[in-house]
């Protein structure tokens, strides 16, 4: 047992190498994302890295073989398609609620596309912008059917499940004060605990955006034992984050929305999208497929960007109808432009 | 027969007699139960009560888990599972999702890769428990297997596609937390237990203060200041992956437990050793390794290990930062709504992994430091 | 070896070599050495230092406390004072800090009791009790605490909604709401009363220390109990009926979604107080086992044949000496059930990391949050080293 005074030495010397490669690995890699230009940076990277939630069902969650799935989850998969022209390259960095921001200020992850509320000071103290809304939403409570309730001023005196450090926690304290309304809170951390925690009757009540509780809802066996209550006490428009600073990634990321929502208007679907290309007259249609004139170019992606991405994800409605319908959800406010109600309005592609 | 008066002859009787056998009241089962369940009125009492809420107990849960349940449902069709509620157990979310569960979001066909690292973690394991391998060897088992466990989980060489940190999960990266934590904070523990009793005052101050700093607040902060500020320590533009801030915030952690338990090792040595190394014009590192450290390791062993199911443990708290590791991959599997609400048979699946990893490892350390003390013990 | 013993003419100190500046010089070695760690050390903290100012420069965070006294609109379920929404995150994050010494002093009080019960259990002469002990230190001891927790809640939850609670005792009421119990209505009195029974004991603790001394000088045994009881429970009844001895039940009763009244043991707490006794027990059944086998047996033997009683032989001898094996471990395992309460904030009880969480998210400031949150357990953590460290100094071994 005397090897000890060689290798210690020699073992010291090994583990500072290995942390100072293991250190140096990831910080190489992943080098400067500022310095350059986002989009120049994710070029150079070789992939996208997609800020996501650890998992909502609809919105971004693992399936059964570990892969990614949802409506946030099909917006990266386009960005990746814009830049790279393929689906794979894309990383996806499952976030919780506090670290959200930091990890995209930090450049850990290019753009974070989960679900998150704009807020004016979000957008000014944070140093990120929010390039577009992607999803209408807003706070509503869903109690069991047995409680005999139909609004939610009658929720005085009820114990409400909510998830801390988000608007809604603050959005719940607000509105019960201006309601005068005593509530109790339980505040957890995961939604799903939170689901949980309504199910078995710990709360009366469960909070979140209207979008979150049509989930839960469709998923129980039995969703008419649960009413989503008619009120809804904030607004919530949902959309993806960039850094602040980065107009032209910033630029990308909204007309990516916008051409969704576009091809969407125009009925260009993934079935129809390659067909289109080469016969649609329609002027809008040949321009935002990158038939005539250079709209992809300006934007610093391959002029048929928008025809790789619909291919691949298909338009607004389609991801919606893939991703969200099934939980339950109506389109509502996220109806296009067109439809009375519809609140999806995209700018002209010229 | 110590008496030296001469001895008169015997004589042995011719048939000798059979030699009876205790009676049944003091050895057998019979007399094994009177004196170890049934001694008293109170023992008695006690020990019926036991027998019978243990027998209860057992018939329920045999009901529950194997005689009621659902052990797997065509594709996601729950309805089985959710009329089972209350009497069976959902089984089928684990034979659904056990992939998801034990390896997160890693590509599917991959899966093998991180199966065979578990493998070598496991080997390693083995391999470093037993003693005729405690040579300096060792040390290049254990980089050769950390090397081996890299190229398996980030691939990109052999024709093995790269996959990135992001994408690891489930039962590897528990494995990996703990194991490279403990790898990497043994030698910065042993570097702090010395400091810590250095004789330059600057010096045993920094050790002093770096091991009552993080012996002193939780885990879970270390955690918090891992995802939340580091990324605000470094300079802009430069970055580390969160998988490792985390596992930095458990080497730090880590570092400062051993450091006491080799601290305990280096104090229960004879002053008689340092002083015999001193005499010999040893200098202070020849002393420390050839003489003080061989020693006071072998002694410490057992705590080590201990100290080391406490971490495999609590790189369960990385759940809290939203890292897959096996607990949380475990709780994301029901994330989806078809699967909601058998948060019990998940837990429990999880829970005996765990298990199964601590038990053999507790059983290992105590068998080890009856072997250890056997010296002692006369 | 005393200085009476050694010849004086050994008494000589070695002579003080005047410091040369060379490398063989071990001072200089040393001075070399620690300038060299400082200073590597100094460095690394001024690099962090600034690029964080930087950083936080660049992303226009806020820095400083000033956030305390904002408004922090953040609903807590559990407080022991007063709290609104309303009132600034100082009052929340002290309402957090409550809260986790709430769980902690409960913890270590029912930690120490059930541990003890496991350690006695598994030295049991009944085959069946010390099995089942062993079993049950193995199987919590090789589980997480994390897992634990989650566990008992999803069992908690489990339990039957307020309108169907379980009704053991008249009202009392055990519901997924929690353990409701009736209580009283708290009055000014009551606080006197609880402060007069704080100062009978600080008398009785006197008293008691003064009947030793007396005893010790004439070996006359003395009673102490009686005034004690006197003293302990006389003077807080005395206090409450001057007062007026206000009493009014306060039961609670079903009213449209909750309970109203009486005193509410919410599942978040319940859950994780339950698992922190059963997670810590289990080391300390361990380390109560240790204590009581390293007495020896002779010791019991040569007390019994002394004529002790067999509660005096536990309580001078056994205890004693045991004690000095059992304290040292259990100042550790006191401090993590104290850092192990930071796990609430995944079952949703709002401690002081919960709310310091929420603080942090809503405001962004991360490094005064989480300075914030080790502020506290250090300071906790502190106090308990300090105590049992005196307790320690008091029960060790008096060595000539």
């Amino acid at each position: 047992m005397t090897f000890f005074g060689q290798t210690l030495k020699a073992g010291l010397r090994a583990a500072a190498f290995a942390v100072a490669a293991l250190a140096a690995a990831p910080a190489v890699a992943q080098a400067p994302a500022q310095a350059t230009g986002t989009l120049d940076a994710i070029r150079a990277r070789g992939s996208l890295i997609c800020g996501v939630t650890t998992g909502l069902a609809g919105f971004a969650q693992p399936d059964s073989q570990g892969v990614w799935r949802g409506f946030d989850v099909d917006y990266c998969r386009a960005l990746a398609v814009a830049i790279f022209n393929d689906v794979s390259k894309v990383r996806y960095v499952p976030t919780t609620a506090q670290v959200r921001f930091t990890a995209l200020q930090s450049g850990e992850v290019d753009v974070l596309f989960r679900n998150t509320t704009w807020t004016l000071t979000r957008d000014t103290s944070l140093g990120l912008d929010i390039p577009a809304i992607n999803f209408y939403d807003g706070q509503g409570f869903m109690v069991k059917r047995s409680a005999n309730v139909t609004s939610a001023r009658q929720l005085d005196g009820a114990t409400i499940c909510v998830q801390p450090g988000t608007t809604t926690e603050q959005n719940l304290s607000d509105w019960a004060r201006s309601a005068r309304i005593r509530f109790t809170p339980v505040v957890i951390e995961r939604l799903e605990d939170n689901v949980a925690a309504y199910l078995t009757g710990r709360c009366d009540a469960f909070t979140t955006d209207v979008s979150g509780l049509a989930a839960t809802r469709s998923a129980q066996s039995q969703p008419n034992d649960h009413v989503i209550l008619p009120d809804v006490i904030s607004k919530e428009p949902l959309g993806p984050l960039v850094r602040h600073g980065d107009q032209r990634f910033a630029d990308l990321v909204r007309w990516l929305h916008f051409g969704l929502i576009t091809a969407e208007e125009y009925e260009i679907t993934a079935a129809n999208v390659v067909q289109a290309s080469t016969t649609d007259t329609r002027p809008d249609v040949q321009r935002l497929l990158g038939r005539t004139s250079e709209l992809g170019q300006m934007l610093g992606v391959d002029n048929r960007w928008m025809v790789n991405i619909l291919r691949v994800t298909g338009n607004y409605g389609e991801i919606f109808t893939r991703n969200l319908t099934p939980l339950g959800l109506q389109r509502g406010p996220n109806a296009l432009w067109t439809t009375p109600g519809g609140l999806q309005y995209a700018p002209p592609f010229r | 027969m110590a008496s030296d008066t001469t001895l008169t002859p015997v004589t042995i009787p011719a048939a000798p007699i059979e030699a009876r056998n205790a009676p049944i009241s003091v050895v057998g089962p019979v007399a094994w139960a009177r004196a170890n369940l049934f001694s008293g009125p109170v023992s008695t009492a006690v020990t019926l009560a036991l027998g019978y809420l243990i027998i209860r107990w057992a018939i329920g849960f045999i009901d529950w888990a194997f005689i009621n349940a659902v052990w797997s449902v065509p594709n996601n069709q729950t309805q089985a599972c959710r009329d089972a509620r209350g009497v069976g157990a959902c089984w089928a979310v684990v034979t659904e999702k056990h992939r998801f569960i034990l390896f997160g979001t890693y590509p599917y066909e991959e899966h093998w890769r991180p199966a065979l690292a578990c493998v070598v973690f496991v080997g390693l394991y083995i391999v470093s428990a037993m003693r005729r391998f405690w040579r300096k060897e060792l040390a290049l088992i254990w980089i050769a297997a950390l090397t081996t466990i890299g190229v398996l989980m980030w691939g990109g060489v052999l024709g093995m596609p790269y996959v990135a940190q992001e994408r690891w999960g489930g039962l590897p990266i528990t494995l990996i937390l703990s194991t490279f934590g403990l790898a990497f904070a043994f030698p910065l523990a042993i570097m702090v237990a010395l400091g810590r009793r250095s004789r330059m005052p600057a010096i045993k101050a920094i050790c002093v203060l770096y091991v009552e700093l993080i012996r002193g607040v939780p885990l879970i902060s270390l955690l918090f200041m891992a995802s939340v500020m580091f990324p605000l320590f470094l300079p802009e533009g430069m970055n580390i992956d969160k998988l490792l801030r985390a596992q930095i915030a458990i080497i730090l952690f880590a570092g400062a437990y051993l450091a006491e338990v080799v601290r305990a090792g280096l104090q229960a040595l004879p002053k008689g050793q340092y002083e015999a190394a001193d005499a010999l014009g040893l200098s202070y590192w020849n002393k420390t390794g050839f003489i003080i450290l061989p020693q006071a390791l072998r002694m410490v062993i057992p705590p080590l290990v201990n100290t080391f199911i406490g971490f495999f443990k609590d790189t369960s708290l990385v759940l809290i930062i939203g890292i897959f590791d096996l607990l949380t991959a475990g709780k994301t599997a029901i994330v989806e709504p078809a699967w909601q609400g058998f948060g019990v048979e998940v837990y429990i699946t999880i829970g005996l992994i765990y298990f199964a990893f601590c038990f053999a490892m507790s059983k290992y350390s105590q068998s080890l430091e009856t072997e250890l003390n056997q010296h002692r013990r006369r | 070896m005393s200085d009476a013993t050694v010849d004086p003419r050994f008494k000589r100190t070695a002579p003080r070599r005047p410091m040369k500046l060379s490398w063989s010089d071990e001072r200089v070695r040393a001075i070399f050495w620690q300038v060299l760690v400082v200073g590597i050390i100094v460095a690394i903290i001024w690099w962090l230092v600034s690029n964080t100012q930087r950083n936080l420069e660049v992303r226009r965070i806020a820095t400083g406390f000033g956030f305390l006294q904002r408004e922090a609109g953040l609903p807590i379920a559990e407080h022991l004072i007063d709290y609104s929404p309303t009132d600034n995150y100082l009052r929340a994050l002290i309402v957090g800090v409550l809260n986790t010494l709430k769980v902690a002093i409960v913890g270590i009080f029912l930690a120490t009791i059930f541990g003890t019960l496991i350690g006695i259990a598994r030295l049991s002469r009944n085959w069946l009790v010390a099995k089942i002990a062993g079993i049950y230190v193995e199987v919590i001891r090789d589980l997480p605490l994390l897992l634990q927790l989650l566990f008992w809640y999803t069992i908690l939850q489990g339990l039957p909604g307020p309108r169907q609670a379980m009704n053991p005792i008249d009202g009392v009421f055990l519901s997924n709401r929690g353990l409701l119990l009736p209580w009283i209505q708290w009055e000014g009195a009551h606080t006197a009363a609880l402060l007069a029974a704080v100062i009978g004991g600080v008398l009785t603790w006197m008293y008691s220390r003064l009947m030793r001394a007396r005893q010790m000088a004439d070996g006359q045994p003395r009673r102490v109990w009686p005034l004690g009881l006197l003293l302990v429970l006389g003077l807080p009844v005395a206090t409450w009926a001057l007062l007026g001895a206000p009493f009014k039940p306060d039961v609670p009763s079903l009213q449209g979604f909750n309970f109203r009244g009486g005193m509410l043991m919410s599942p978040e707490y319940f859950a994780l107080l339950v698992g922190l006794v059963t997670y810590t027990s289990g080391f300390i059944a361990e380390i109560v086992r240790a204590g009581i086998q390293s007495v020896q047996h002779g010791q019991w033997e040569a007390a019994q044949a002394l004529g002790l009683k067999p509660g005096v032989v536990l309580k001078q001898i056994v205890l004693p000496q045991a004690l000095r094996v059992i304290v040292p471990p259990m100042t550790s395992q006191y401090l993590n059930i104290t850092k192990n309460s930071s796990l609430a904030v995944a079952i949703g009880y709002q401690d002081i990391v919960s709310i310091a969480n929420t603080t942090l998210n809503q405001t962004g400031q991360a490094i005064e949050g989480i300075a914030i949150i080790m502020a506290v357990y250090l300071s906790i953590s502190l106090s308990i080293s300090l105590f049992m460290n005196w307790y320690n100094s008091k029960i060790a071994l008096v060595e000539r």
